[in-house]
């Protein structure tokens, strides 16, 4: 089982931005109002009428370097299970090193508990033996893939060996565990 | 939702079957770190169906706690295949609103004051049966009028068959669907339903034409989209904005606004000019094909140019990819389609081109659809309709409407030169007529006519301040309603079941509509005790086990063949029993028999003005759920949608505030922020619909951004059916800044200030209530 890598794609071709996962997430979590563990982020490249969008439905990266880890200083962030990264809120001193350190922004406070917050890939629904986040559940596009990035056979390892995919910002040297599929 | 065993990893092949259930177990024994368990699943999970728009996708609600925690989707569900779109998922938004209304409520105040007295229901519903009494002693049944939208008004719609008014009218047709259902109708002899009939998922060709799939989220046909996209289907977009789905093209065709009826016909020149069209399905199916061949001749791509702004060889280039794609070329209908007040000549032409492509009936195309039967509820029979439906100006207007027009009844309430009004009397149901029909003012003014008005509805819509009477409806999660068996791919039937009980002093449509029934002497078409009684009613008249269908959520039919080539019938309950190029009943009525081209429908906007386009965000219906605070986490305003270039020109950057004032010098009430964007064409604006609401009580929303139907003030009527083209008017921006330092020094806002004057002279003619008129 340590074998387990997890890992997110996002297939950008069909993702239409909708923002189901936003809210599916916030309802399947229970987020604190006014945060998001997901988000869409559009890009728009080109002059009118030549122009191209970029759609992605973003959260924490679950880094396989990951510098919010790296920071803590209370050991509240940390690897979990299957290689993902986890905040363990009874440790957090809420002092923000890793929001600060996150290069993807993916990170917050929940207000109610002090605690740092971010995307756990649904790890209380893996836990329970249900296999998809909750964000790749609800979309009705079918664009989040998730599953074992060590699997070469998984629908995720799949897509990634087929198709162009690409990490954001790679240069930050995270190597990121979330892709998204060109 | 059941646990599942974690061995069912497997699917995702996590490691082997045999070894994986005891590493699993020390997988997470091991893990030292607490999960956090957010404790969303529920302790029951009630299946039901959706009403945060009108798609009615199948839902799993989690309650705990008597709570509702979540909504997913049904995965039994035909429609939403277990998936949602973001309002579904958002659906404890409006269930857990603050601003919900919560007892029924009397009017003490002027109109439109927002000032009411809390009653109890018995109070509210005796005033409201002792109004619909009056009304029909003084002037007849028809004289009270219904405006309705949503499933729960089916309730209503029974209750005013009863009472005998024949003026059911939903804005969702003359303000929405009209136009395309009757366009269809006349050139196949069907309408494409709700849900359409649209076999996207099955499409190699998909063209949009101003349909932004991706922000209209109808959850079947975004998920079928995306399947589309996923097979290779080439997706054409046609829309003066780049849409979601434009993104998604292979071709993006940055339309004049106005104009398509002429790129339609182009497109129909060069698939009959270069004979690419489907020779054995016209001749097979098609009637007046000749007429349509000559007539289309001199529609060539050049000719196009010149009107649409788009270039020829892209018109043919896209021409061709539906041609080589075709059976399987999907031209869609759209849906909400009044734009221009030619609308059932473009839905027409949209159809035609489908027929010559081959699509209708075919895979890829437009499925054929069927239903469950499930027998209607046995009841005396409705009372014959004397009366004529008092919603066009004289008896001849608007010849193929099949459904009542909104905007008529609205206007007939009004006394017009030659006489009395004829419409005395409204109940508004889920519907806030002034943002949904056009010219607000208009809607005002009848209004004022009134001489009762009662609307049933969830939150405190502009409508609701105009009230009489007032009745606080449970939400879709607290109520049962009529079962629901739309034509589809697969027949079924779904149940909409209570989740929780209604919160507050809230009731649910069905109760509402059985008391009044109870109190204006008909129980007799009310003889069920409540809504589950009936469902079950019909649902085992049609031989169906109610307690799957309640476990479950639907029952699901078997599929029969769904295209012409599978066996199902090439039927079209047209005039010739064929696909009508030439249509003989528009002919009849004098109207152009095949799409024409009019210079005179196409306008330009005035210097410095721009046409004024509105739509959908994915995370709204429209005003429905702009209150909704969950929701409204993704998106509480909408921003007017400005060209970059013209934003230039004005010194506009993204972020500054404006209003909009029309053609008619109409200003927006409130301001928006300007999205300077080079999505959309030079001479249009955009702006999502449902936002500007001067309802004080929505207080998530009120205030908040721009409201295109208040700069409505002008619209083109459809001389066929009477759908109210809305897409026909200009604005032009005024700095927030200059505007209220204007406003600040004295000189008042003028739709506010119009606004302030009709609250000033609105005392009912009647008084509040009981007074002779």
């Amino acid at each position: 089982m340590s074998d387990v890598r997890f890992g997110m794609a996002i297939d950008t071709r069909t993702c239409v931005g909708c923002a189901a996962c936003v809210i599916g997430c916030k309802t399947e979590n229970a987020t604190a109002p006014e945060f998001s563990r997901d988000w869409i982020y559009t890009l728009l490249e080109g002059e009118y009428p030549d122009v191209r969008m970029t759609i992605r439905s973003e959260r924490c990266n679950h880094c396989e370097d990951a510098p919010c880890v790296t920071v803590c200083p209370t050991g509240s962030s940390h690897y979990g299970p299957g290689g993902t990264v986890q905040v363990n809120p009874d440790k957090c001193s809420g002092c923000k090193a890793c929001i600060t350190a996150c290069p993807y922004d993916a990170r917050h406070i929940d207000p109610r508990s002090g605690a740092a917050d971010k995307c756990t890939f649904c790890m209380h629904r893996l836990e329970s033996g249900i296999t998809t986040t909750s964000c790749q559940e609800i979309c009705p596009t079918q664009s989040i893939y998730f599953g074992d990035l060590n699997d070469p056979d998984s629908k995720i390892s799949r897509a990634l060996a087929t198709r162009e995919a690409y990490v954001l910002k790679p240069d930050a040297g995270t190597s990121p565990k979330h892709f998204y599929l060109k | 939702m059941k646990r599942r065993d974690f061995i069912r990893m497997s699917s995702y092949g996590v490691a082997g079957t045999a070894a994986l259930s005891g590493v699993t177990t020390d997988w997470f024994g091991l893990y030292g770190n607490r999960t956090v368990n957010p404790g969303t699943d529920g302790e029951q999970v009630v299946p039901s169906f959706c009403e945060l728009c009108f798609w009615k996708c199948g839902i799993l609600a989690h309650v705990k706690d008597g709570r509702v925690t979540k909504i997913k989707g049904n995965p039994k569900d035909p429609l939403s295949q277990g998936h949602l779109c973001p309002r579904g998922a958002g659906g404890t938004g409006i269930l857990y609103d603050p601003d919900r209304l919560k007892k029924p409520m009397v009017r003490r105040d002027m109109r439109g004051s927002q000032e009411f007295e809390e009653v109890s229901w018995d109070a509210a519903l005796n005033e409201v049966a002792e109004n619909f009494e009056r009304i029909k002693t003084r002037y007849g049944p028809e004289a009270l009028a219904l405006f309705s939208h949503g499933y729960g008004g089916n309730w209503m719609k029974h209750l005013f068959h009863a009472y005998g008014s024949p003026n059911i009218a939903a804005p969702s047709y003359a303000q929405c669907r009209g136009p395309r259902d009757v366009g269809f109708d006349l050139t196949y002899g069907w309408g494409v339903g709700s849900p359409e009939r649209t076999d996207i998922k099955n499409s190699r060709c998909l063209v949009l034409i101003g349909s932004h799939l991706g922000e209209n989220m109808h959850n079947t046909q975004v998920q079928e989209f995306a399947e589309a996209i996923r097979n290779g289907a080439k997706v054409i977009t046609v829309d003066p904005r780049f849409s979601i789905a434009a993104s998604k093209s292979v071709e993006w065709m940055p339309i004049k606004p106005g104009t398509d009826i002429a790129l339609l016909l182009a497109w129909m020149n060069v698939i009959i000019g270069e004979g690419l069209y489907d020779r054995d399905y016209v001749e097979a199916y098609g009637y007046g094909f000749e007429q349509l061949q000559a007539h289309v001749q001199p529609y060539t791509p050049e000719w196009a140019y010149t009107r649409t702004g788009l270039d020829p060889d892209p018109i043919r280039r896209t021409a061709r990819i539906m041609a080589a794609e075709r059976p399987a070329t999907l031209v869609h209908p759209g849906r909400h389609v009044t734009w221009y007040g030619n609308d059932t000549q473009r839905s027409r032409a949209i159809a035609l081109l489908n027929a010559l492509l081959g699509s209708w009936g075919r895979k890829g195309g437009f499925f054929v659809p069927s239903a469950m039967d499930i027998p209607p509820y046995e009841y005396p029979g409705y009372l014959d309709h004397e009366a004529q439906v008092a919603d066009r100006p004289d008896p001849s207007a608007y010849p193929l409407a099949d459904q009542v027009l909104a905007q008529g009844v609205c206007d007939a309430t009004i006394p017009s030169g030659i006489g009395d009004s004829r419409i005395k009397g409204w109940m508004v149901y889920g519907s806030n007529l002034p943002t949904t029909l056009p010219n607000p003012e208009q809607t005002y003014r009848a209004i004022q006519e009134l001489d009762f008005l009662v609307t049933v509805d969830i939150l405190p819509a502009e409508i609701v301040g105009w009230s009489d009477v007032v009745l606080p409806e449970a939400t879709y999660l607290e109520r049962c309603d009529e079962v629901f068996a739309p034509p589809w791919r697969t027949p079924y039937v779904a149940v909409r079941q209570e989740v929780v009980p209604p919160m507050y002093d809230s009731k649910p449509g069905w109760w509402i509509a059985r008391e009044l029934g109870h109190r204006v002497g008909l129980p007799d078409f009310f003889p069920w005790q409540d809504s589950v009684e009936y469902a079950k009613t019909r649902v085992e008249a049609a031989g169906l086990d109610c307690d799957v269908l309640q476990r479950d959520g639907v029952i699901v039919g078997e599929q029969g063949p769904i295209y012409f080539e599978e066996g199902a019938a090439p039927v079209f309950w047209t005039d010739s029993g064929k696909i009508e190029f030439y249509s003989q009943k528009l002919a009849a009525q004098g109207f152009d028999p095949m799409p024409t081209w009019h210079d005179e429908e196409a306008e330009d906007p005035p210097q410095g003005y721009y046409r004024l386009l509105f739509g959908r965000s994915p995370v709204h219906t429209f005003g429905r759920t702009t209150n909704n605070r969950l929701l409204s986490e993704v998106m509480d305003e909408n921003g007017v949608w400005v060209n970059r270039k013209i934003a230039q020109r004005w010194g506009l950057t993204s972020g500054d505030r404006v209003y909009l004032q029309n053609q008619d010098g109409v200003r927006s009430t409130f301001s928006a922020p300007v999205k300077v964007t080079d999505r959309i064409h030079p001479d249009a604006v955009y702006v999502v619909h449902g936002y500007g609401r001067k309802a004080k009580k929505l207080r998530q929303v009120y205030g908040k951004g721009i409201d295109d139907a208040e700069l409505i003030t002008r619209f083109k009527t459809d001389p066929i059916m009477g759908g109210t083209g809305m897409n026909v008017n200009f604005v032009t921006f005024l700095r927030a800044e200059d505007v209220e330092e204007t406003s600040a020094a004295g000189s008042s806002l003028e739709s506010e200030g119009q606004e302030e004057e009709v609250m000033a002279g609105l005392v009912s003619p009647a008084g509040r209530k009981g007074v002779a008129v």
